[in-house]
């Protein structure tokens, strides 16, 4: 084989073996998820992590009787990092102390017949960066850590924004039930009237049609 | 090639098994399982014109090794997509990897329904599927190195063009808000008028039935000659 060819492959083979590290899918992440959680039920998330990885778990109810779930954290050994009943929103940040699936869930056995909508947002890790072959030997430039720390500045408002979409969400949905409960009230209460009227009238007459008596009292 | 030698095949083959497991481990984080028939929905409420792009890999439990396999063949899942008024935006299957994106039209509740369409009930004796799930919403959706390519814009562009995204996420997430205020505030002002209307109509009817009854009352006491 000529000298040119075996050159020309051992070089493929290094192009080769670039483009796939390139492709490789980087670690870290934000997953955010709203469900809906059916009464007497629990749910169950689970992620491989990697150790020393900072993690970040926020939930909030967003519907749904009194706006509160369970919720745990377990380790890959089982042991449980993070546990609250019936809490409305919260945020737990931890490091994890080894490799393996940690797993969260949340839970509405305590509940016999409300379903409620639970939002949860995962970080894992920081988030991938811009260029993913990035190694960075230079600084960044000034304009460039001035683009990140506006990214970095957008980014917290584009969160806070989320969690006062849901509270208005909680907020706007009181509000709707309110408004229905009212209407339903209002009329079963109009008739529930009118019906009581009606026969406080006939049971008093049927009082005073049994036997003729003298008696002067008209009634409570 | 000419003469590629027996030595380069296993490298190539391990190659592609290492960057396969490589990608396997790191692929889509959060997983959750599911049952055969059952159906799990997701909700996201988004404002208008905004791009959803949803990742998913599935992955079969077997019963006699006590694992999961890495991908099932011949196993589908359906999504169905519906947007706030409840009209279906997408519904289709896809196999057991798949991708799938929308773009909402109407601002508010998008509902993501996934579910297996598996039949063969022998395939699940198991009764449990690894589903691994991402969505991405508006910017996140956006792969900022496709863009540099296609665009060829300099880091510095790339940058602003990263800016200049999550600022209109910003400002659609507010129009929106305006939207949902305004809704909020009909949904108040219209409690606000039925109970005003509810309360002077229980009291026009308590006065119009106490009439009634009185004198209903006192001619028939009339009659009964008591009074």
């Amino acid at each position: 084989m000529p000298r040119w060819a075996a050159a020309a492959g051992r070089w493929g083979w290094r192009l080769l073996a670039l483009l796939l590290l390139l492709l490789v899918p980087g670690p870290g992440g934000a997953s955010e998820i709203t469900f809906e959680l059916p009464d007497n039920a629990k749910q169950c998330f689970y992620e491989d992590i990697a150790q020393g990885t900072k993690c970040t778990l926020e939930f909030q109810v967003i519907t749904g009787g009194h706006y509160d779930v369970d919720c745990r954290l377990e380790d890959p050994d089982g042991k449980v990092l993070y546990k609250e009943m019936k809490k409305q929103y919260d945020s737990f940040t931890f490091t994890a102390s080894k490799n393996g699936t940690y797993r969260f869930c949340f839970s509405n056995e305590f509940s016999t017949f409300t379903h409620k909508t639970v939002y949860f947002d995962f970080q894992v890790g920081e988030d991938p960066p811009l260029f993913p072959s990035e190694n960075r030997v230079s600084a960044l430039t000034q304009m460039e850590s001035a683009c990140v720390s506006i990214h970095e500045a957008l980014k917290s408002v584009i969160d806070y924004q989320t969690h006062f979409r849901l509270r208005e969400a909680q907020g706007r949905s009181r509000a709707e039930d309110l408004n229905t409960r009212v209407a339903y009230w209002s009329v079963g209460e109009a008739l529930i009237l009118l019906v009581v009227s009606i026969g406080q009238v006939f049971l008093l007459k049927s009082f005073f049609s049994d036997k003729r008596t003298t008696t002067t009292r008209v009634g409570s | 090639m000419a003469g590629v030698g027996g030595w380069r095949l296993p490298a190539m083959v391990r190659l592609t098994l290492l960057w396969l497991a490589v990608c396997v481990a790191c692929a889509r984080g959060l997983y959750f399982h599911i049952g055969e028939t059952e159906k799990r929905c997701f909700i996201e409420e988004i404002p208008d014109e905004t791009m959803v792009i949803g990742n998913y890999r599935t992955q079969m439990w077997d019963k006699q090794k006590e694992v999961f396999l890495p991908s099932t063949p011949g196993l589908g899942m359906h999504v169905e997509v519906k947007d706030p008024d409840g009209k279906v935006v997408l519904s289709r299957q896809y196999g057991s990897e798949g991708r799938f994106t929308f773009t909402s039209h109407t601002p508010g509740d998008h509902q993501i329904c996934l579910h297996s369409n598996s039949t063969r009930m022998a395939l699940f004796a198991g009764g449990k599927l690894r589903v691994h799930l991402d969505i991405q919403v508006g910017e996140h959706a956006n792969n900022y190195p496709e863009i540099a390519a296609k665009d060829k814009l300099t880091e510095l562009q790339l940058r602003a063009r990263q800016l200049l995204d999550q600022v209109e996420q910003i400002q659609k997430e507010q129009d929106y808000q305006r939207y949902r205020e305004e809704r909020f505030r009909l949904t108040s002002e219209s409690t606000n008028q039925r109970v005003l209307w509810w309360s002077i109509a229980q009291t026009v009817i308590l006065i119009l039935t106490g009439i009634w009854q009185m004198r209903h009352l006192k001619s028939f006491f009339e009659a009964k000659k008591l009074v």
